[in-house]
């Protein structure tokens, strides 16, 4: 019995080694194949890889896409254990330039740099850059600095959309006499609540001191506790920490998920009347919304609070850099760099590109378009400070900072302390 | 006398040979079965093939594959001989088990050790500044007070409830049903039971419905719904009650068993010396399940020292929850600060020894269970 038994586990044993033989005979013909690693699933990640097809039907590469929530912990891991993807889309700069300083990266070569350089706006080739050398190719991308309303609920109300800051203070005093409450916000993330916050901060910071003065906080040469911060903070202060101007008060706005924050909005009559958030906001909405977008939702930008610095563009975007470099892999970053490649996807909804080039057409419903229009347009345009900040703030304190200031912290002690948590 | 001496000579040759041959088949075996893994290996991690294929020479490959290992190892212990086998034996059974863990276990502990001496991308030698962190910065110092709370209330609500469900449930008609749903919870991991308990202690602005259960009870006798995680610093409680209800079946399970282990001689015998029933249970069981007790408690307490999902998905730390593990793995994987997330670990481990060498202690003493 026991002979027999070993007999059998040892013919078993020995199918593998048949299998093993038989994969190197067949290695020969198969397909090329480029693996990529990202930060997006689920649905978005369907539409990528429907974006893509294109690209593998003409060429008969194929392109193997896989997608993590715990993206940023996996890729240094699979980098550090010598098994990196082909490509990986990066959602910061911060990583791209980890990597490139650590000699991980293939630069980009020179005809896919004149290909960038015709593509796209200047300040794309320089976030995909690491001491002037480029990296990475962008390609979906998004956009911040949109206040969303209930559009019937505001015609029947007779709200107005706001040109300047004043006017919109002025809007949501006329809110709360009529009884509605204005804003809508949600903090929650899981590890990263408190980045709905980071991304008022920096609207605001943009609209008070200007791009150049927000790269200055960005690389911490003036210092987190600076004057100009505090009085952005003060500012987001008057609407956050004021009870009537948001929904729920401040336990609301601490629990709630940035995903579920919305739905106030969409109540009859609504609950609250605005709520600003990035574009990617509007496959968040309740399904019924989502059908009737045009109709159902309007958007305007963020209004400008001093005149000088106008209505800047604060977004982020994901970046493509290339790990191992085969003619393959080339073949399909050029791809990336071109419209065709953003197109499908910018027709199913929830992306925008910054392709030069772009039919505008392309995007589903005339807030995608209006969108995309202000982005590839936008004079200033600025990328997520907490995504440019080492991790120790940007998904760190200044997070936690956030999240520390709702709850009730003195708003100096919390500055002081993200300033103390920056890197030497 | 010829006849005799080729004899010989046949005889030395023979067993030449035959040793040769012996050494040739003990080695043939091993290389074969090697041969047979090492395929498998390959064929997992490069083939493109059904991934229920995969699934299916995975499960055959790592169990077959251990079993053939250890019979190969046995079988060529067996032909050496016998005072070498009986040297190497318990080798074959103790070793792979040392070789693992050596590896996967003691290098890696090690390499954290050495790590913690360095900044953060492992390039200068910073001594003991990484240490200095651990102990000094604000987080790090909540999260040792946190840490010691989960430990208190943690160990103490896990072996205080399963005592006292283990006695009730000892004298009542349906143990079994009792025990099993207090048990159930241990199949339930940690993730698991938060997305469970968030629900739970779900709130809602008032006006709006309730869904977290307690925010129901509190607002149907008039109270206002309540965020029980911003409230500082009873949130701590709040999780740690997650941990009792993961815990308790588990201290019940062991502590019911050592109950039963209670000779009904001695209970007896103090009834006829007319003690109480809380005197019998103070002064006759509780001494005599001490070790158990104490055993169960160790192991909550390590649990309560390594604490980590619990507070990582619901609080992610915030609002003064933070413990030591999540410190840990924030600076590790977040910040990408290897040096001081190692030093945390290893104060982490340093913490555990003092409880592990105890544990021990009371196992070699065989009166652990």
């Amino acid at each position: 019995m026991k002979k027999v038994f070993f007999v059998v586990l040892i013919a078993v044993l020995t199918l593998p080694a048949v299998f093993a033989a038989g994969q190197v005979e067949s290695a020969a013909p198969e397909a090329k194949t480029v693996t990529v690693f990202g930060a997006f699933v689920d649905e978005e990640a369907r539409r990528f890889e429907e974006a893509i097809k294109p690209f593998e039907e003409r060429t008969g590469i194929k392109v193997i896409y896989e997608g993590s929530k715990d993206f940023e912990t996996l890729i240094s891991v699979r980098v550090e254990g010598g098994n990196p993807p082909d490509i990986a889309g990066l959602p910061q700069p911060g990583l791209m330039m980890n990597f490139a300083s650590q000699d991980k990266l293939v630069p980009i070569w020179s005809s896919l740099e004149a290909t960038i350089d015709k593509n796209y706006a200047p300040v794309w080739k320089d976030l995909g850059s690491y001491k002037g050398t480029p990296y990475g190719v962008f390609h979906r991308v998004n956009a911040k600095s949109f206040v969303w309303y209930p559009k019937k609920a505001w015609a029947k109300a007779g709200y107005k959309v706001p040109k300047t800051w004043d006017e919109m203070t002025a809007l949501m005093d006329k809110m709360v006499a009529n009884g509605h409450t204005p804003w809508a916000v949600g903090l929650e993330a899981g590890g990263a609540t408190g980045w709905v916050g980071t991304d008022w901060i920096e609207d605001i910071m943009l609209r008070t001191v200007g791009p150049e003065v927000y790269d200055k906080w960005v690389a911490n040469e003036i210092p987190f506790n600076a004057p100009e911060v505090k009085a952005a903070f003060d500012i987001l202060g008057k609407i956050w920490l004021n009870p009537k101007y948001v929904y729920g008060g401040k336990n609301t706005i601490l629990t709630t998920s940035f995903g579920d924050a919305p739905r106030p909005l969409f109540d009859d009559p609504p609950k609250a009347w605005m709520h600003r958030q990035g574009n990617f906001i509007t496959g968040f909405f309740p399904d019924r919304i989502q059908a009737n977008l045009e109709e159902e939702v309007g958007v305007f930008a963020l209004p400008a609070i001093n005149p000088e610095f106008g209505i800047p563009v604060l977004g982020g975007g994901d970046q493509f850099v290339v790990f191992n470099d085969r003619p393959e892999v080339r073949e399909f970053m050029e791809f990336l760099a071109t419209w065709e490649s953003g197109e499908l996807w910018a027709k199913a909804g929830g992306a925008l590109f910054p392709y030069l080039n772009q039919d505008l057409n392309a995007y589903p419903n005339e807030i995608e378009r209006s969108l995309a229009e202000a982005l590839v347009n936008a004079k200033v345009f600025r990328f997520d400070a907490s995504d440019l900040m080492p991790a120790q703030v940007g998904a760190g304190s200044f997070w936690t900072g956030i999240v520390d200031w709702v709850s009730g912290k003195p708003l100096n002690t919390v500055l002081n302390n993200i300033q103390k948590s920056w890197p030497k | 006398m010829e006849k005799g001496k080729q004899l010989e000579k046949r005889g030395i040759l023979t067993e030449i040979f035959v040793t040769i041959g012996r050494i040739a088949v003990s080695i043939f075996v091993p290389v074969v079965a090697f041969f047979i893994l090492w395929a498998g290996f390959i064929f997992l991690r490069d083939s493109n093939a059904n991934q229920g294929i995969i699934a299916l020479v995975a499960i055959i490959w790592g169990v077959g594959g251990v079993a053939l290992l250890f019979w190969v190892a046995d079988w060529v212990v067996n032909r050496t001989p016998v005072h070498v086998a009986k040297k190497l034996q318990p080798f074959v059974f103790v070793g792979p088990a040392l070789v693992i863990l050596t590896w996967y276990l003691f290098l890696p502990t090690m390499r954290s050790l050495y790590l913690s001496f360095f900044d953060a991308q492992s390039k200068n030698f910073i001594g003991l500044t990484n240490y200095i962190f651990a102990f000094t910065d604000s987080k790090m110092l909540e999260s040792f007070t946190n840490n010691l709370m989960w430990i208190i209330l943690g160990t103490g609500g896990s072996v205080g409830f399963g005592l006292i469900i283990a006695l009730l449930s000892d004298r009542s008609k349906f143990e079994k049903v009792f025990k099993s749903i207090i048990f159930m919870p241990m199949a339930i991991s940690f993730v698991g039971a938060g997305v469970i308990w968030r629900f739970i202690y779900a709130y809602k602005p008032a006006g709006e419905d309730q869904i977290g259960i307690l925010n129901a009870i509190v607002t149907f006798f008039g109270g206002n719904p309540q965020a029980w995680f911003t409230i500082r610093p009873w949130n701590n409680v709040f999780l740690i009650i997650i941990l009792i209800w993961l815990q308790t079946g588990y201290a019940m399970v062991i502590i019911s068993a050592a109950l039963k282990g209670v000779p009904s001689t001695i209970i007896d015998a103090g009834r006829i010396d007319g003690a109480s029933e809380m005197r019998v249970i103070r002064s006759i069981i509780i001494p005599y399940i001490f070790s158990t007790l104490v055993t169960v408690s160790t192991t909550i307490v390590i649990i309560s020292l390594k604490i980590f999902d619990i507070v990582f998905t619901m609080t992610n730390g915030n609002y003064g929850t933070e413990v030591i593990a999540s410190m840990q793995y924030k600076q590790m994987f977040r910040f990408y600060h290897y040096g001081r997330g190692s030093a945390i670990a290893i104060v982490l481990v340093i913490a555990v020894i003092p409880v592990m060498w105890y544990n021990l202690r009371q196992f070699s003493k065989r009166e652990g269970f």
